[in-house]
């Protein structure tokens, strides 16, 4: 996996400052289809260090997406401080417990684990009362510090999303280029390899495994500072899918493929509502082609 | 209580044997080709769909299940055809979005022939009565005849594997893939088979299945998450795990459901992660 | 296009339509309120997946209501706004944000499912743009989270299990089980049977639930004989009410202890239920062969229009139009005066085809609720289980409420 040269980092940074000035020129109905487009790459680029960063495929990161939003929902929406780090960390001990049992698997039994994880979370909010059932709660967001009219509030949020997620894509691209980042990457080329050259594989994925839930615990926070409200289909596998493809389109080798690829989906289900009635077709006919024909997604051929 | 705990068994059996169908051809697909089919639930919502409309248009339920094994057949041998053969040696990672994107489109087909509401097959005339079981608890007469007819598909399909030379090809191919070569068989033939067989069974399921739940759309995907339990439990390309498997699968979901409502969806996945950790590559040990 | 100028007969926009309208006026200030400037009718409707089919009833009968109001509400021209919400909860909040901030919409209408309604009361509460509920009878609507904007033209899931349970009771009936999806529209309908059998001095003994949407039922039916109870109520709704009622009768418990339920069990699926249905009462809002000329002019002009019978939904969609139609004409077409809004509604006797009713102080319909017995494919009503019932609007804190 790359992290972008200098000019595509230049580039993701013209691309941030442009989204940056919608407030002066957008209307809040696309600010807020960019917030979704936000907290999407964020939860696509939680599972890529997983995928591109570890060589782990995972089916079930919703579950740890849906347990972060819910842990806003059940401490009663806090103020952002306390909510941010608390939905981190519930769904960083989720992924600690899950992870220590998962990762005794590899491959398909490691895919199918995971989505048994995953939907495991998600039965507990869908057929308890635990969460509000199976209809989902709305929830007062949790509050920024500041006072949010209702009119800049879609900017606020769009604003709120753009930095979360240049903070964790700024910290992933230094964490690769660490003696740890290393070590994921040789796991992911040759894990048999990395055991024999005396790294404890185990530990590090299972670090891995648990920075990624957290990560993904921090995207179901924004997910519910931007929607007010939570709901058990957070954690339903399609959205973990959704996350793949979102990977998959733009582009597994690339650190911030996820990024684009989160875009590209957005536009694409949003293009598909407008101009058909049937936009699963046209969904399915992207992600068709994608598989068969864009075999390195958006970010290119180079990995 | 003990009448209900029998009723349960028989219950928990019955919807066991089901999920060994789709299960089986899951297994099958899997352990020889090595693809991962997540669209196998949508081929069940397809042969849920086909008997609907054969049973509605010649009144004749029956003939359902021989033309979902044939349509299975032919739709797994196009698929295969078109796009699972070139995903063989592709990544996990793009065989599920393959048939992610899979899943979308058959759904989006199905909405387009028969459109979104529920239906309802009639149970076929000559097994429409019940009949006593226990304790004055009646059960479905067309119940007992899924039931025996999933018994003996089971039966036929470990005569096939176990007992006969392309049953031998299969495990040898379940096993080692270069193996088939060295049997001097023809791997593409093979794949072929396996493939479209996995189909009808998935297809033969559904069309079995319609007359006892409603037709509707996206029916299939509490049976593929199921059945995919039912493969992981059994072992990958074991025809035996995947029936000892299902009926595992069957029975907690049946008596969790029955018992602790509350834990009905959660009891079927802490049983399979249980299984994995005893067993990390399931029941049957491969993989 | 969205300045479609006051012709109804150019029908309602699509949402292709309404995206080159949108560009237009994007970023454009909002046009002050002027009579023949279109009203803006924004309803999110399942056009998809499970519920389709009750999303094009409401909506062919509003469209209908409108129409028979001469096209206009309020005398303003309307505009209608269709979007699918797909009866998808997670895609909910999305949804709204459309209407509301990317078509402008004046009022809003929808929907049936009941999670996604949440995200549809909390824009109207929000925005405080009027919403009128056509089906979803999550109880909370008009309780806890009842607003002056809000408006519901159906039931509450109270009132119908409540309208059985009393029934029940009146028959000389002690005690009963209810049988339910675990969610919450099946545990608020639990409440209301509960209420109704205790009115009448029965008890509700048991209640069984079965994750949503799970259709084998064969766990519960199995248990249902050793209860010990002398009937049993159910509350499913559509492929879920199709299976459970073949199932009970299959498995032989209905000989001996009779199903009865909310009026869903068996609404809209009768023909695929078959014999299994015959003779199961129920209890609803609406009923089969209810003889008043309001409900047989309807369903007259609803068959025309799109050669389906009417039924309990198209009911729900023509009285959302008709109480658009109340509130608008109140405060001559301008969506934002809630209050006068609100009020105009409240004092109109909606004349409904299944009884003419008002609102209740938290803005649900109060209402006869019928009970009907299943025969040749009716609902046949055989009388009222109880007359003009309202729900109790438990914690709804509104002025004048």
């Amino acid at each position: 996996m790359i992290v972008a040269s200098r000019t595509g980092q230049a580039l993701l940074g013209v691309a941030a400052l442009a989204i940056a000035s919608m407030p002066f020129w957008a209307s809040s109905w696309h600010m807020q289809l960019v917030s979704t487009a936000l907290v999407g790459a964020l939860l696509a680029l939680s599972l890529q260090l997983l995928v591109g960063g570890t060589g782990l495929v995972s089916l079930g990161q919703a579950g740890f997406f849906g347990l972060g939003a819910y842990t806003v929902y059940l401490l009663g929406s806090p103020p952002v401080w306390i909510a941010l780090p608390a939905a981190m960390a519930a769904a960083g001990a989720a992924a600690l417990l899950t992870g220590t049992l998962a990762l005794r698997t590899r491959g398909f039994f490691f895919l199918m684990t995971s989505l048994a994880f995953g939907q495991m979370m998600f039965f507990a909010f869908h057929d308890t009362g635990l969460g509000g059932g199976s209809d989902g709660q709305f929830i007062a967001r949790p509050f920024l510090g500041f006072a949010l009219s209702r009119q800049n509030r879609p900017a606020a949020l769009l604003l709120a999303n753009l930095t979360v997620l240049t903070i964790v894509y700024a910290a992933l691209c230094w964490l690769m280029g660490t003696a740890f980042g290393h070590a994921l990457q040789g796991i992911r080329s040759n894990e048999n390899r990395m055991a024999a050259m005396g790294h404890n594989v185990q530990r590090l994925k299972l670090a891995a495994f648990v920075l990624s839930g957290a990560l993904a615990g921090l995207a179901g926070h924004m997910s519910v500072l931007t929607d007010g409200f939570v709901n058990p289909g957070l954690l339903d596998w399609h959205r973990s899918a959704e996350a793949l493809l979102m990977i998959l389109l733009g582009g597994i080798g690339a650190l911030h493929g996820p990024i684009l690829g989160a875009f590209a989906l957005t536009a694409v289900q949003e293009a598909g509502s407008l101009l058909t009635d049937r936009p699963r077709l046209i969904e399915g006919a992207v992600f068709l082609a994608a598989v068969l024909f864009l075999r390195h997604g958006l970010a290119g051929r180079r990995r | 209580m003990l009448a209900g705990l029998l009723a349960q068994v028989l219950n928990g059996v019955q919807y066991g044997l089901l999920l060994f169908l789709i299960g089986s051809g899951l297994t099958l697909i899997f352990g020889v080709m090595g693809v991962i089919n997540l669209a196998h639930g949508s081929l069940f919502m397809i042969g849920a769909y086909l008997a609907f409309a054969v049973a509605g248009a010649t009144g004749q339920f029956w003939l359902a299940l021989p033309l979902a094994i044939i349509g299975g057949a032919a739709l797994g041998t196009v698929l295969e055809r078109l796009l699972f053969r070139r995903f063989r040696t592709r990544p996990h990672m793009d065989q599920v979005l393959l048939t992610f994107a899979l899943i979308l489109l058959f759904e989006e087909a199905r909405s387009a022939v028969f459109g979104n509401q529920f239906h309802s097959v009639a149970i076929p005339a000559g097994l429409d009565f019940s009949v006593p079981v226990v304790g004055g608890f009646r059960y479905s007469a067309y119940r007992l005849a899924v039931l025996a007819i999933c018994l003996a598909i089971a039966a036929g399909m470990v005569w096939l594997i176990e007992r006969t030379r392309i049953g031998s090809a299969i495990r040898a191919a379940a096993e080692n893939a270069a193996m088939l070569d060295l049997l001097g068989v023809d791997a593409t033939r093979i794949h072929r088979l396996v493939f479209a067989g996995g189909t009808a069974l998935a297809m033969l399921a559904g069309a079995l299945a319609a007359p006892l739940q409603s037709v509707y759309p996206g029916m299939g995907d509490g049976f593929l998450i199921l059945s995919f339990i039912v493969v992981v439990i059994g072992g990958l390309g074991s025809v035996a795990g995947a029936f000892w498997g299902a009926l595992l699968v069957g029975m907690t979901d049946t008596m969790a459901k029955a018992y602790v409502p509350q834990a009905g969806g959660i009891a079927v996945c802490a049983m399979m992660a249980a299984v994995l950790i005893w067993r990390p590559a399931g029941l049957s040990g491969r993989g | 296009m969205a300045v479609t100028q006051g012709d109804w007969a150019m029908g309602h926009i699509s949402r292709r339509a309404m995206l080159a309208g949108t560009a237009l006026t994007a970023g454009l200030a909002r046009p002050a309120i002027a009579r023949d400037v279109p009203l803006q009718v924004g309803t999110m409707l399942p056009f998809s997946g499970t519920y389709a089919a009750l999303g094009e009833n409401i909506f062919a009968a509003l469209e209908l209501a409108i129409a028979e109001n001469g096209g206009k509400l309020g005398g303003r021209p309307v505009a209608l706004i269709r979007l699918d919400d797909e009866s998808d909860p997670a895609k909910a909040p999305a949804n709204v944000n459309r209407l509301v901030e990317r078509d402008n919409a004046d009022v809003l209408v929808g929907t049936v499912h009941s999670g996604v309604v949440m995200a549809l009361v909390q824009a109207a509460r929000e925005h405080r743009i009027p919403l009128v509920i056509p089906n979803a009878g999550n109880v909370a609507a008009t309780r806890d989270l009842c607003a002056p904007s809000v408006f519901r033209s159906s039931f509450s899931n109270w009132q119908p299990a409540y309208g059985m349970g009393r029934a029940l009771a009146a028959r000389g009936v002690k005690q009963a089980a209810w049988v339910t999806w675990d969610y919450a529209a099946g545990h608020e309908s639990a409440d209301g049977f509960r209420d109704g059998l205790r009115a009448g001095g029965a008890e509700l003994t048991h209640t069984l639930t079965v994750p949503f949407p799970e259709t084998n039922f064969q766990p519960v039916l199995a248990q249902i004989g050793g209860l010990g109870v002398e009937a049993v109520g159910a509350f499913f709704a559509g492929g879920g009410a199709i299976q459970f009622v073949k199932d009970y009768a299959a498995s032989g418990l209905r000989d001996k202890i009779p199903l009865c339920g909310s009026g869903f069990l068996t609404e809209g699926v009768l023909k695929p239920q078959g014999a299994a249905a015959d003779g199961i009462q129920t209890a609803l809002h609406y009923g089969d062969g209810l003889d008043n000329p309001r409900n047989i002019a309807f369903r007259a002009a609803f068959k025309a229009k799109t050669g389906r019978d009417a039924d309990v939904y198209a009911v729900q969609g023509y009285d959302a139009g008709q109480m658009l139609a109340a509130g608008l004409a109140g405060t001559q077409g301008d969506p934002v005066a809630t209050q006068a809004l609100a009020a105009a509604i409240l004092a109109t006797r909606i004349d409904s085809p299944r009884g003419a009713f008002t609102l209740s102080p938290s803005h649900n319909p109060v209402q006869t609720i019928w009970l009907r017995e299943a025969k040749d494919g009716q609902n046949k009503v055989i009388g009222a289980a109880v007359k003009d019932l309202a729900d109790p609007g438990t914690g709804c804190k509104m002025a004048g409420a």
